[in-house]
């Protein structure tokens, strides 16, 4: 593409702005986590003396061990299971083509624009019921649930694109439907359900409403939700609140570093496919 | 081979024997199908029983004046009138479409104008920088997003620094409790959240854009702006759907930065749609009406989205 150098450049400038844009919230609130306890901190500015124990203080006083353990316990058992069922539904759709698919698709879809609030009502009396408020199943449960028509509707989208002749070849060679989807199927179908995988993760981890609506105990929640009960514990001293809430961000942030090709792949997909 | 009795070779030997082909064919599908049913089965009674059950239940409480502990009074429409009557809830609703300008429309505008100057972020060590730190609003949560712009907006935070620096602190001022400004300073918030994504989206869409087209429109001496009219817009055309698509839903249903960020306040300025849900139904005890509301919130979400699908995919070819 043909570019003016001068053209270059202040596209340069406006993406630099944006960067800075977007950092600042973060360099402010490090800034602050930093501050002697017990001062009001000022904006931006650096301290002359950095506490960097600070962060020592919000991790006991989040409780941040705990914390790390209920969200791996809840990602560990909405994950898996949405993946897998999600990866068993597209393949029933997509390639075996159930007869009345269409319709059922179609009701996956309704769901795709749902807000969670529509539902979060009765889901309370539901969990309730059930007797699991309060406990980790009253996420974990209606999490897997309310992904389904996004999680169907992408692994859908990716067997339709699988040939069928594929499929019969294998039945030709005498495999069965679940040999077939195991074998042939799931491992063809690895960078769709990667970028799902990450999506459910990233979804989980942040999820808000559901945490504070069906779980009180902050540290049976989200990492999310038990931001959200820090915050109302500590809101007024805001040295620890900003260190409590980096490091809530810190396993997130790691994540994402690590997996940063995959992450950015999942989320343009996501959200063009969503 | 001999001793297999199973279904599967069975059915191969049929194909291959070949003695009643529609039959077996016939039977293979009816069996293929069978199991087939097995396969969408886990995902939809999930579906079914953690999001269908429950909005069925959310369409019937709504009809119903009930506080989530004793007896349930029939009561017709009468929570919808309420909704579409009481100022309170109207303003409530109006505050959602006024976020729609920033989570949608503000992302969207400087996301095209970034887009259209850079083109094609470089694939090089800069491209990774800039991809990565501009998706970072995307993966922390809401609620840490919500605490961070709570300090940058607070009256000694960085905002106000910023503006007495520049000679302004006359208008510094707790920009999250004015009851002028609250409205607005959450709408900040969530471009913060959504700019990134939308810029991503739209430079990733350019990118796609046939070079040609542009250097034809120059040839035609068409300028900047023609130029942005004529091939850039309509080429985007499905990316700005998409676009569109997320950050009107994500400002219709927004609840976490608000209820982190302001609570609602002051007065009822920056309540939502999903606060007032959920207040109604856990603190107020109204279930009903929470119910009502949610459902006007669910079909205004698609009286919004909808148009723009048909509109941005309908006219591709």
């Amino acid at each position: 593409m043909n570019l003016s150098r001068r053209e270059q450049l202040t596209g340069r400038v406006f993406l630099i702005a944006l960067i800075v844009v977007t950092l600042l919230p973060f360099v402010s609130m490090l800034s602050a986590a930093l501050q002697p306890r017990g001062t009001v901190p000022n904006g931006l500015e650096w301290p002359s003396d950095p506490q960097w124990g600070n962060f020592a203080d919000a991790f006991t006083a989040a409780n941040m061990g705990a914390l790390l353990r209920s969200s791996l316990l809840i990602v560990a058992g909405v994950v898996p299971v949405s993946v897998l069922i999600a990866t068993m539904a597209g393949f029933g759709l997509g390639q075996l083509r159930v007869p009345g698919g269409r319709l059922v698709f179609g009701l996956f879809l309704l769901g795709l624009t749902l807000p969670f609030e529509a539902v979060v009502t009765p889901l309370y009396y539901q969990m309730q019921d059930l007797g699991l408020l309060n406990t980790r199943w009253a996420i974990i449960l209606p999490l897997i649930g309310l992904y389904m028509p996004f999680a169907v509707f992408w692994m859908r989208a990716h067997f339709t694109n699988v040939p069928v002749e594929l499929s019969e070849a294998a039945r030709v060679d005498g495999s069965s439907t679940w040999q077939l989807f195991w074998r042939v199927q799931v491992p063809l179908a690895r960078p769709a359900i990667a970028s799902l995988t990450i999506l459910m993760f990233l979804w989980t981890w942040n999820q808000f409403l559901l945490a504070i609506v069906l779980v009180d105990d902050a540290t049976k929640r989200t990492m999310a939700g038990a931001l959200g009960a820090f915050q109302g514990q500590w809101g007024t001293d805001l040295v620890l609140l900003c260190a409590g809430s980096l490091l809530i961000l810190t396993p997130t942030l790691i994540v994402f570093l690590i997996f940063q090709r995959q992450f950015i792949k999942a989320l343009i997909q996501g959200s063009v496919k969503g | 081979m001999t001793s297999a009795l199973g279904s599967a070779p069975t059915g191969r030997d049929d194909r291959r024997t070949r003695t009643t082909p529609t039959r077996a064919h016939r039977f293979r599908w009816a069996r293929a199908a069978g199991t087939g049913w097995l396969y969408v089965l886990p995902a939809l009674v999930m579906y079914a029983v953690f999001v269908l059950r429950p909005l069925v239940l959310t369409l019937q409480y709504s009809l119903y004046d009930w506080n989530g502990i004793g007896v349930a009074r029939w009561v017709g429409l009468d929570n919808y009138l309420t909704v579409f009557t009481d100022s309170d809830l109207l303003k409530i609703i109006g505050n959602a479409i006024v976020l729609i300008v920033f989570f949608s429309f503000i992302p969207v505008a400087l996301g095209l104008l970034v887009a259209s100057m850079v083109r094609r972020i470089t694939t090089g060590a800069f491209g990774t920088v800039v991809r990565t730190i501009l998706f970072l609003p995307q993966v922390i949560p809401l609620v840490a997003a919500g605490i961070a712009w709570s300090w940058l907006l607070s009256s000694n935070g960085l905002v106000n620094q910023a503006l007495r620096a520049v000679g302004l602190g006359g208008v510094a001022r707790a920009w999250l409790g004015d009851f002028d400004t609250a409205l607005p300073a959450v709408g900040v918030i969530g471009a913060w959240v959504l700019l990134g994504l939308c810029t991503i989206l739209l430079v990733t869409g350019m990118s796609k854009i046939d070079p040609a087209l542009y250097e034809a429109a120059r040839l035609d001496g068409a300028g900047p702006v023609r130029e942005f009219l004529a091939v850039t817009l309509p080429s985007l055309r499905q990316e700005i759907g998409v676009c569109l698509t997320v950050t009107i839903i994500a400002a219709l249903a927004s609840f976490d930065i608000v209820y982190i960020s302001t609570s609602g306040g002051p007065g009822l300025q920056t309540t939502v749609p999903g606060l007032e849900i959920y207040r109604l139904a856990f603190s107020q005890r109204q279930v009903g009406l929470a119910s009502a509301l949610a459902v006007v919130l669910m079909l205004l979400v698609l009286a919004c989205v909808l148009p723009i699908q048909r509109l941005s995919r309908g006219e591709k070819p």
